[in-house]
């Protein structure tokens, strides 16, 4: 009222405007699905002014996050072409030296003995179950030279040298018609991933790198390369293959990367 | 000066508010989990955001975020600009701007005499700021796309100049969308009424 005193006009707008936003919000409340969507919007709100550390340890956002991971596995599936080709580059661009990443340091890379070796294929498979490093040697070997790219967002070029992956499948007499395949590694990384991308003519169980045996840092004496699938999906130093039905999970995915990865 | 008229007149229609808000949010959230994606890899040396602007908590939980949120970001700006088309608000709200009108409501603006009577219609200096941000999310959409898929979308990759470009492409659309943000907010409290009519549509 000492409003109104002061500025007639101004307080009449205002006091107006006041009245009317106060019998909107009335109306709204009576009804009480409305009150119901009103409260579900404030949560919301609350929910997004959260800091993300808090968010992220609330457990239904993060089913709801895990979910919403697992939706954008279907959806890569389905944009995964088994004929698109992965760029390939000159010799020139390779980056040199090709960076070393892994869940570890470069200190405690896992040394395999060359000689010892031995690949382990198992599940829906019914041909050769055991490989040597000379047998591996022996398959048609090709090369490539693709981008790699990291979750972290940063990429490298460099050149893989090895046996398509395809092929290796059907020579161990691999069910083509699976939906997975998985691998354990040497340095105890595991990870998994779907047929398409398996037979994949890019798809590549690497022996070589840039002309010469695979180097301990970069997966001695095999690892998986896969220029559709971001690194952590590239497993190396393999030593055990699996072919299945059930859904495999991996050592990141399942601590949250998304499990497809697919790029 | 009509003040039962403009009670009733709706400025900002319902579908106009709500994709509003929910873009709104949408973008916040999608910039915060961009910001600490970014920090895993940074593009430009020195650049890092502070860990309480961030969401996501690591990597994998922003990257969460970021694919979640983008679903609900591209379905509203779909929703949006499809009826901004088909109700020819576009036509009659943001259209037609010349350049000349731009410069002169521009140099109004900077002196402080470009006014704000009518919130029904917007001043050049306003419809090209709405025009800018509606090409920069399409920009921003598209340069993510080309990150996440740059196999599967070579036509799309090489427009945006390869994969390492492309993140380049989503920092600046990113940035220009903040630049936007924070011009936009400094104009509702200069202009707290046109808050209001985004609210409540009148």
């Amino acid at each position: 009222m000492t409003l109104r005193n002061k500025s007639g006009r101004l307080s009449e707008f205002a006091s107006s405007h006041a009245e009317s936003i106060i019998k909107d919000a009335r109306n709204e409340l009576k009804n009480p699905a409305r009150r119901l969507l009103g409260k579900r919007i404030l949560t919301l709100g609350g929910i997004a002014m959260l800091s993300g550390c808090d968010l992220s340890n609330d457990k239904s956002v993060n089913s709801m996050l895990r979910k919403m991971s697992s939706f954008n596995d279907d959806v890569q599936a389905l944009l995964f072409s088994p004929t698109t080709l992965a760029p390939t580059y000159p010799e020139s661009m390779i980056t040199r030296p090709f960076p070393f990443n892994a869940f570890y340091d470069i200190d405690d890379v896992p040394e395999v003995d060359a000689a010892s070796y031995r690949l382990q294929v198992s599940g829906l498979a019914n041909g050769k179950r055991v490989w040597t490093l000379d047998e591996l040697r022996a398959l048609p070997q090709e090369s490539q030279i693709t981008r790699h790219i990291c979750i972290e967002g940063w990429s490298a070029i460099g050149r893989w040298d090895g046996v398509r992956f395809a092929s290796f499948l059907k020579q161990a007499g691999a069910d083509l018609t699976a939906k997975y395949v998985s691998f354990h590694c040497a340095d105890n990384y595991w990870t998994s991933i779907d047929m398409p991308t398996a037979l994949h003519p890019q798809t590549q169980l690497t022996l070589g790198y840039d002309g010469e045996t695979l180097p301990p840092k970069y997966g001695f004496p095999m690892k998986l390369r896969m220029p559709t699938k971001l690194g952590y999906k590239n497993p190396k130093h393999i030593v055990a293959i699996s072919v299945t039905n059930d859904y495999p999970g991996g050592y990141w995915e399942n601590q949250g990367y998304n499990w497809f990865g697919g790029s | 000066m009509n003040y039962a008229r403009i009670r009733h007149a709706t400025i900002q229609p319902a579908w106009v508010r709500i994709s509003h808000w929910v873009n709104a949010l949408a973008v916040t959230l999608m910039v915060m989990s961009g910001w600490q994606i970014y920090n895993a890899s940074p593009i430009f040396a020195g650049v890092r955001f502070p860990a309480a602007i961030t969401l996501g908590g690591w990597l994998g939980g922003a990257l969460q975020w970021h694919f979640a949120i983008m679903w609900m970001l591209v379905a509203n700006f779909a929703v949006y600009v499809a009826l901004n088309v088909a109700s020819g608000r576009l036509q009659r709200k943001l259209l037609p701007l010349s350049m000349r009108s731009l410069m002169s409501d521009l140099a109004a603006a900077l002196r402080g005499k470009l006014g704000h009577d009518d919130l029904a219609h917007y001043n050049a200096v306003q419809k090209f700021a709405y025009l800018v941000v509606i090409v920069d999310i399409v920009l921003v959409i598209l340069s993510g796309l080309a990150i996440w898929k740059s196999v599967q979308f070579p036509l799309l990759r090489t427009l945006m100049g390869g994969y390492d470009n492309a993140r380049v492409v989503h920092f600046v659309g990113m940035s220009v969308l903040v630049a936007f943000f924070v011009v936009h907010v400094a104009m509702v409290a200069l202009v707290p009424r046109s808050l209001l009519i985004m609210i409540r549509g009148r």
